[in-house]
């Protein structure tokens, strides 16, 4: 009873892939059954209590067999054989395995197409599923097999529920187009409902996938059920008594992606929030804050007094902030809904389901890849709406075709779709956008063609200005090879109406497969803001940071060194980070760290890349910083040629001309293992930044950059500490008030993102995993802001009272000069 | 100055007439006094008032050299005080710079007030004029560079540089792992 392992077998020595585990009520022996090859048929019989074999019996089928097994009686199974057109009623009674066969065809008259079987645990029912027909079928004895149900509806059945002794209820849900049937039966007694109700359900949570129940004793000593269903888009519900009583959405527990989204720029005269246009609420509403200040509330009034106070509050109203603080954060889950959540409160103003991202004939098993930002207007901001693109493709495998998806993000509405006959393996945003202001993506595919999008002559002629100056990189991880590619020429040989460009391999770096793995690539942030390309250090030295996007970061282990942590020696182990040029190809730096193993979370900023790994040797966790520098800038001392703006720090740069660059690096324990890392990020790139990190342990901790500051030293020079640069000691120290997410845990963390407000001391932090937590951050404090108790009552008394002492004394002085004037 | 009062009241304050009566024509009526004789010799009248006027050019323009040289010993001051204010931006240091800044320019507003007194038709001010704007000038020279030292002025090439955007890129390039 307390979770120990009491045995353990194994069944994959004996190659046999277990189907079912039967354990009969009331006995101590445990069945199970399974396919040992496609046409063999075994079960074993084991003592539930010490895990000893008792008997092991086989029978080869020649018809081979498909999917799955249901369990109908104790000892007995039904299957499918390999052409899923004929029923296999298998009883294993007394050690003897006996095949029973009988076709489909003969219980259902027109059907047509192999069948799957949907396995239930109620004794003596099954389903199949025939191409959107599903049909209960009930198995009185080995023998004979009776329909009892044939319907189109999307039907599931719960597991059963034994509610007296020896009787078993189930539920069986079915979803018609606007309404879900729930019917609760008994076991043996197919005709009689123990309770029927429907429920009107709209379209946006998909169709019924799971159904469970669970009973109650009413007033009456009868039996009454309560249904929790699992819909389609990951929401749960559930019905009693023929009424939704709550649901929740679920599917936020697996976000795969996260953009934000502007919200509508506030009109004048039209006012968002609700106003009270009676009288009488507004008085009824002072009257319930008086009673409230005076203490005379009942907790009713407390609890109305709060709502009131939470509908009229700022940080939810519907329009632009200020300050930037209220956005719409558009997550796409894994269901293949679209949520968009108020940063203010977290309330889902819309959530759409996706049909692109949903099972259907076209596409089976439909896969949500990413979210980008389509059409973001800013001259147009009143008019149009943004809008974001959804990219999926269609199975799991590199060539299966992709989907788009457009929707609109104050709406919620999917603007235009669009099932693409290509793959997509890769997508890359361009920075160009056309007169209606959408951003041009380009999608790569399996073949290594290129397409645009959107598909506008516009387009096209904005695309083909930048033809000679766009590239594109893969890394392929399995066979450890990154090559870089260029755009040579219009596609030959498609679809009129693709457009389409072909791609050749500019370069490669190939790392030796037999001693390196690439663990982890991380680049920059494309919507990043550096301020200022110069760093100043102490004594009014000049370094000039190496600021460029197409730099890769990529972080190799020794092929035994990608196991777990602790499973080899560190000899046999060593990490190996590159800062590669994704223009030329060239390695710009690269390090060694012997000794040490993944796993790798790495983030890359500005100028600089913090990567997190495990130091075997020390038995630690160590975080280590690149800095890189450009060292052909650092001519320019002439302050005369600065002044009258005679340099050329702010012409353009080619990553073709020789790059001069020295890196500065140093690497500190760390005792956290992290999940994920990500780094703040504001609008003007002024504020100081701070990692965040996020645990193990499921909270996200805040650490100064300045703590992985290559310059440390052990001491510090008078112009260093003025600088601000921290003594270096042999690990980062973890502050407990720097816990962004204070006592909470954000269970199950997965991501962490940050967008920049408008105001640049501030930054906005999301952390998703199976909760969702949402802050404010300010790195350095809020330096540009006043605080929110600022008295401004008293600085305007001391304003009036300073002007009238001025004037007092003012007077005073020029009577007294009169006076000695006069003597 | 009750006294004064009560003088008023009886007839007026005294009233000093400077007029020299030694050159006048003896036609006056009042006699003069016994043993005075009167030296009526123009040459040697101018001589004693050349003399005098010689002397108090003189002493004029000795004076002026010596205020034209004043600010040397305010400078002086003022170095000593600006090197016991440190190199660090601190309330005494800002004060002591901004006031050595401050001296020589107000004193420098006023050149002419300050030689008001020594202005004479024999004496050329120009001189001492030039050396007090010179020692004014330095003072503020000094005033400047201890704004420098304390690293208040744009100097530097850091100073010019580190407002620059970083420079644009030409080529642009993405990807990444396959989806």
């Amino acid at each position: 009873m307390d979770g120990e392992v009491l045995w353990e077998k194994d069944f994959e020595g004996e190659s046999l892939k277990v189907q079912q585990v039967i354990q009969p009520p009331g006995s101590n022996l445990i069945y199970v059954v399974g396919f040992a090859s496609s046409s063999l048929f075994e079960m074993y019989q084991i003592n539930a209590l010490n895990g000893e074999l008792l008997k092991h019996e086989s029978a080869a089928f020649s018809g081979g067999f498909l999917g799955e097994v249901s369990p109908v009686f104790s000892e007995t199974v039904v299957a499918l054989d390999s052409t899923g057109l004929i029923l296999l009623t298998i009883s294993f009674q007394n050690g003897k395995i006996s095949f029973h066969q009988m076709p489909i065809s003969n219980l259902v008259k027109d059907s047509f197409g192999p069948a799957k079987i949907i396995p239930s645990s109620v004794t003596g029912i099954f389903a199949i599923k025939m191409n959107a027909v599903t049909i209960v079928i009930r198995v009185k004895d080995e023998s004979k097999l009776e329909v009892v149900e044939k319907t189109n509806h999307e039907t599931s059945i719960s597991d059963a529920l034994s509610i007296s002794e020896g009787q078993q209820a189930f539920a069986l849900v079915q979803h018609a187009s606007h309404e879900i049937h729930l019917r609760v039966k008994l076991a043996h007694n197919w005709d009689d409902n123990l309770l029927k109700e429907s429920v009107k359900m709209d379209q946006h949570r998909g169709l019924v996938h799971k159904v469970y129940i669970n009973n109650y004793i009413r007033t009456d000593k009868s039996y009454g059920f309560r249904a929790l269903i699992v819909m389609e888009d990951h929401s749960l519900l559930l019905l009693q008594q023929g009424e939704i009583v709550w649901s929740r959405e679920d599917g936020l527990a697996s976000i795969i992606d996260v953009t934000t989204s502007e919200l509508p720029v506030e009109r004048d005269g039209v006012s968002v929030a609700k106003v009270e246009h009676n009288l009488f609420e507004w008085l009824k509403g002072h009257m319930l804050k008086l009673k409230g200040t005076l203490m005379l509330a009942s907790p009713q009034d407390i609890a109305a007094i709060q709502s009131m106070r939470l509908k009229n509050s700022e940080k939810s109203k519907m329009t632009r902030d200020h300050n930037g603080f209220r956005k719409l954060l558009i997550v796409l889950t894994r269901a293949g809904k679209l949520f968009a959540l108020h940063t203010g409160d977290g309330h889902i103003v819309w959530s759409h389901l996706l049909q692109s991202l949903q099972k259907s004939k076209v596409c089976q098993h439909p896969i949500g890849l990413n979210l980008y930002k389509w059409q973001v207007p800013h001259h147009h901001a009143m008019d149009e709406n943004p809008s974001v693109l959804v990219i999926g493709k269609c199975g799991p495998s590199s060539d299966a075709p992709g989907a788009l998806s457009f929707v609109d993000t104050y709406t919620g509405k999917e603007l235009s779709s669009l099932s693409l006959v290509h793959s997509v393996a890769q997508v890359i945003p361009l920075p160009y956008t056309d007169s209606t202001e959408q951003c041009l993506h380009l999608l790569i595919d399996a073949d290594k063609h290129a397409h645009l999008y959107p598909k506008t002559p516009e387009a096209i002629s904005i695309f083909e200005r930048e033809f000679s100056n766009i590239y594109w990189y893969s890394v392929e991880d399995d066979n450890g090879i990154i090559k870089g590619h260029a755009l040579r020429g219009k596609c030959t040989g498609e679809v009129a109406d693709e457009v389409c460009f072909d791609t050749r391999e500019l370069w490669s770096i190939v790392f030796p497969s037999e001693s390196e793995k690439i663990i982890a690539t991380v680049t920059r942030k494309l919507n990043e803001v550096v301020h200022t390309q110069a760093k100043v250090i102490a004594d009014q030295e000049v370094m000039y940071k190496y600021i460029s996007r197409n730099l890769l970061f990529v972080a190799t282990v020794a092929l035994k060194g990608s196991v777990e942590i602790g499973s080899v020696t560190p000899e046999e182990s060593w990490l190996v980070a590159y800062l590669i040029d994704t223009v030329t190809g060239r390695i710009l730096h690269q390090v060694t760290h012997h000794g040490s193993q993944g796993p790798v979370h790495a983030v890359f900023s500005e100028n600089w890349v913090v990567y997190h790994y495990f130091n075997l040797k020390a038995h630690r966790y160590e975080m280590s910083v690149i800095e890189i520098y450009d060292q052909s800038r650092a001519d320019n001392k002439d302050v005369w040629k600065l002044v009258l703006g005679k340099h050329n720090l702010t012409s353009p740069i080619s990553l073709y001309s020789r790059p001069d660059v020295i890196t500065k690096s140093q690497s500190y324990f760390f005792t956290h293992s992290v999940k994920a890392i990500a780094v703040t990020s504001t609008t003007k790139g002024i504020t100081s930044k701070q990692l965040l990190i996020g645990t193990i342990g499921d909270q996200v901790l805040a650490l100064d950059k300045r703590f992985l500051d290559p310059r440390r030293t052990v001491n510090p020079t008078q112009a260093e500490k003025e600088e601000g640069i921290i003594p270096l000691t042999d690990s980062l120290p973890i502050i407990p008030q720097s816990y962004v997410t204070h006592a909470l845990r954000v269970e199950g963390l997965r991501g962490i993102i940050t967008v920049p407000a408008k105001l640049e001391s501030t930054t906005l932090v999301f952390a998703h995993g199976v909760d969702l937590f949402f802050t404010q951050l300010a790195p350095s404090r809020t330096y540009d802001s006043l605080t929110d108790d600022f008295n401004y009552a008293l600085l305007l008394i001391t304003i009036v009272a300073l002007l009238a002492a001025i004037f007092v004394t003012w007077t005073l002085s020029e009577r007294k000069e009169l006076q000695e004037n006069w003597r | 100055m009750e006294k004064g009062k009560g003088i008023m009241g009886s007839g007026g304050r005294w009233a000093v007439d400077f007029s020299d009566n030694s050159t006048a024509p003896p036609s006056r009526d009042i006699p003069d006094p016994p043993g005075f004789t009167r030296a009526s010799v123009d040459q040697d009248d101018s001589t004693v008032s050349r003399q005098k006027k010689d002397a108090e050019s003189n002493w004029k323009a000795q004076k002026a050299w010596e205020v034209a040289q004043a600010p040397f010993k305010n400078l002086l001051m003022m170095g000593f005080m600006m090197w016991m204010a440190g190199n660090t931006v601190h309330l005494f240091s800002i004060g002591i710079t901004f006031s050595a800044l401050w001296q020589p320019i107000s004193a420098l507003q006023g050149v002419g007030k300050v030689f008001e007194p020594y202005k004479d038709n024999k004496v050329d001010l120009l001189g001492p004029k030039l050396l007090f704007i010179a020692l004014n000038l330095g003072g503020l020279a000094l005033g400047v560079w201890k704004l420098n030292t304390l690293g208040l002025l744009p100097t530097h090439a850091s100073d010019w540089v580190s407002s620059l955007p970083p420079a644009q890129e030409v080529e642009y390039s993405g990807g990444g792992i396959p989806l």
